[in-house]
């Protein structure tokens, strides 16, 4: 058995000949999270498609829980969850059976599963619902009982395309506690978002890629230390009340977006005085995130996909 | 690239087949109203009514003769439909199968088992129809019972084309050009309302080419107890229909959720 539960060497993705996945190595530890990031269209879905055995592997070495993928993808499948980016609940049915059906498909049943399923609606507090139709779930409840279905099979490897997208703050920190949970008690998180809150928040090691390549991996920390400078003030409002500060671009790194100007920085001290009693300059000072070091990674300009 | 290895059979196809009997489960009343009173206006309108016209045809009373082509073609009605709108359901809307193949289920299963279950379908209401035609005293061989199984037979060879139609649909508005271009004429010119023996002899060689002919062929004699001939004929191309379709279909729902 190899050290890692996802190992892919030189992984290759084309769609009639174009490339979206030119070449990838990844290796995802054993235990916590691991972070995908990316614009759109910067292969995530597709190499995790690949990882699922969804999608063939044009070309490249795949292994996962140490079995090649795609000669062994149905067994690999029985142990992995799956929470996708659409949910795909089966809405024929109630909120229970949706999970008893979907344990069905791995021959799972009897009193234990009932207990399961039972455990699980609790872990996602959606207890009260079991009966209700799908129909009638909100966005924030369908996605918890996709989370609840994908732990049915009590896999060693979750897998989640976008958890929180379009989910309001309440129900994030609830999926973010409970995916804490899930880490702690030993299952592996893979996770693919472009929240970089999110990611930051859960993940323990953190790839960034962009048109099919990796651009850079690490610990969320060790990124922004690698790529940007520590401290970051954005300012906006009148440039005209502010001059001399554009030109010192070898004591900050400087990036001007619209009508807002980042400084990138060790020193913040000299700007936040020059600007702090102009009445028409706006200002913010915070600490360098891991969305600057995916800007700075993968570029401003917007992505139509 | 398309993946044109042969489909494997698994048990893991009973599973989906059991799926979509919860569903049917759920739905009993209205399925079985559909089941029932649809036959029962047909052969009491068109049975009876144009029976009284017609008198006799092909040796047989008019409803009698309504009764043992509708038995066959009411499975190949219910398996197509179910292959074209409730797959595509299935397939684009409600994305079912891309929650299945996140388990250990593959597209063979779930191509195999959405066959057996559009025959299943189609055997209940064709069984619904020789039912109705029992009361009605239209049909009364014990033999006809026999016909069950061809019942399912039609499903399966009418079920795997209608799954390639809706696998390369992109709308249920698709569905038209192969209700309106395949199956109707079926309906019409394969003896479920006259022996095909009345057309010219060029529709004739036509017509004796399409599967719903070799299922009438069978199951009429069987339900009426008239001779049977070239039973192995009828049946065995059904089987082949059913076969290739399924493998086709295979081929086709791959191409489309597998990328």
């Amino acid at each position: 058995m190899s050290d890692f539960i996802i190992k892919a060497e030189n992984l290759k993705k084309s769609f009639n000949g174009e490339y979206v996945v030119k070449g990838i190595n990844l290796q995802v530890p054993f235990g916590g999270c691991f972070g995908l990031l990316g614009p759109n269209g910067a292969g995530k879905t597709t190499t995790l498609r690949m990882i699922l055995g969804q999608s063939p592997v044009t070309d490249g070495n795949l292994e996962v829980l140490g079995l090649n993928v795609p000669t062994h993808a149905r067994q690999i499948r029985r142990d992995i969850g799956i929470v996708p980016q659409l949910d795909n609940l089966d809405s024929d049915f109630t909120v229970a059976e949706n999970m008893k059906v979907y344990a069905g498909y791995f021959n799972l049943k009897g009193p234990a599963l009932q207990h399961r399923i039972l455990e699980l609606l609790n872990f996602v507090e959606l207890s009260d619902k079991a009966d209700v139709r799908i129909n009638q779930l909100s966005g924030g409840m369908r996605r918890r009982l996709s989370i609840a279905r994908a732990l049915v099979n009590e896999p060693s490897l979750l897998v989640l395309d976008e958890p929180t997208t379009g989910l309001d703050p309440q129900v994030r920190h609830l999926i973010w506690g409970r995916l804490r949970e899930l880490k702690q008690s030993g299952t592996t998180l893979l996770l693919t978002t472009h929240f970089m809150e999110e990611a930051e928040r859960l993940c323990d090691d953190i790839v960034i890629m962009d048109h099919g390549v990796i651009l850079s991996q690490g610990h969320p920390k060790q990124l922004i230390k690698q790529h940007v400078e520590p401290e970051v003030v954005e300012i906006h409002g009148e440039m005209d009340a502010l001059p001399g500060i554009l030109t010192e671009k070898d004591i900050y790194r400087v990036e001007i977006v619209g009508e807002t100007i980042y400084y990138f920085t060790d020193t913040p001290g000299e700007i936040i005085r020059r600007v702090e009693d102009k009445p028409n300059v706006h200002y913010l000072h915070r600490p360098a995130n891991l969305e600057d070091v995916f800007l700075r990674l993968t570029g401003r300009e917007l992505r139509e996909s | 690239m398309i993946d044109w290895t042969l489909p494997k059979m698994r048990p893991a196809m009973f599973l989906v087949w059991h799926r979509n009997l919860m569903v049917w489960r759920k739905l009993l009343i209205p399925s079985l109203l559909f089941n029932f009173g649809e036959p029962f206006l047909y052969l009491l309108g068109l049975g009876l009514g144009l029976g009284r016209f017609v008198g006799e045809l092909g040796g047989l009373p008019y409803l009698t003769f309504l009764a043992s082509g509708l038995i066959a073609s009411s499975s190949m009605n219910t398996a197509t439909f179910e292959g074209l709108f409730s797959v595509y359901t299935r397939m684009v809307p409600q994305q079912t199968y891309e929650g299945m193949l996140a388990t250990p289920l593959e597209v063979d299963d779930i191509v195999a088992g959405e066959m057996l279950w559009c025959a299943t379908k189609g055997l209940f209401s064709s069984s619904a129809i020789l039912l109705v035609a029992f009361l009605l005293g239209a049909i009364s061989h014990w033999q006809a019972l026999l016909c069950i199984p061809l019942f399912f037979l039609t499903g399966l060879c009418f079920a795997g084309p209608a799954i390639m139609v809706a696998s390369f649909s992109r709308s249920y508005d698709f569905f038209n050009y192969y209700i309106t271009l395949v199956l109707t004429p079926m309906f019409i010119f394969c003896g479920v309302f006259y022996p095909v023996a009345t057309l010219p002899d060029f529709a004739q060689s036509i017509v004796r080419l399409l599967p719903l002919s070799h299922s009438i062929a069978v199951i009429r004699p069987l339900a009426t107890g008239q001779e049977l001939t070239q039973v192995m004929v009828h049946i065995g191309v059904l089987l082949g229909f059913a076969l290739v379709s399924f493998y086709c279909a295979v081929v086709l729902v791959r191409r489309r959720l597998i990328q």
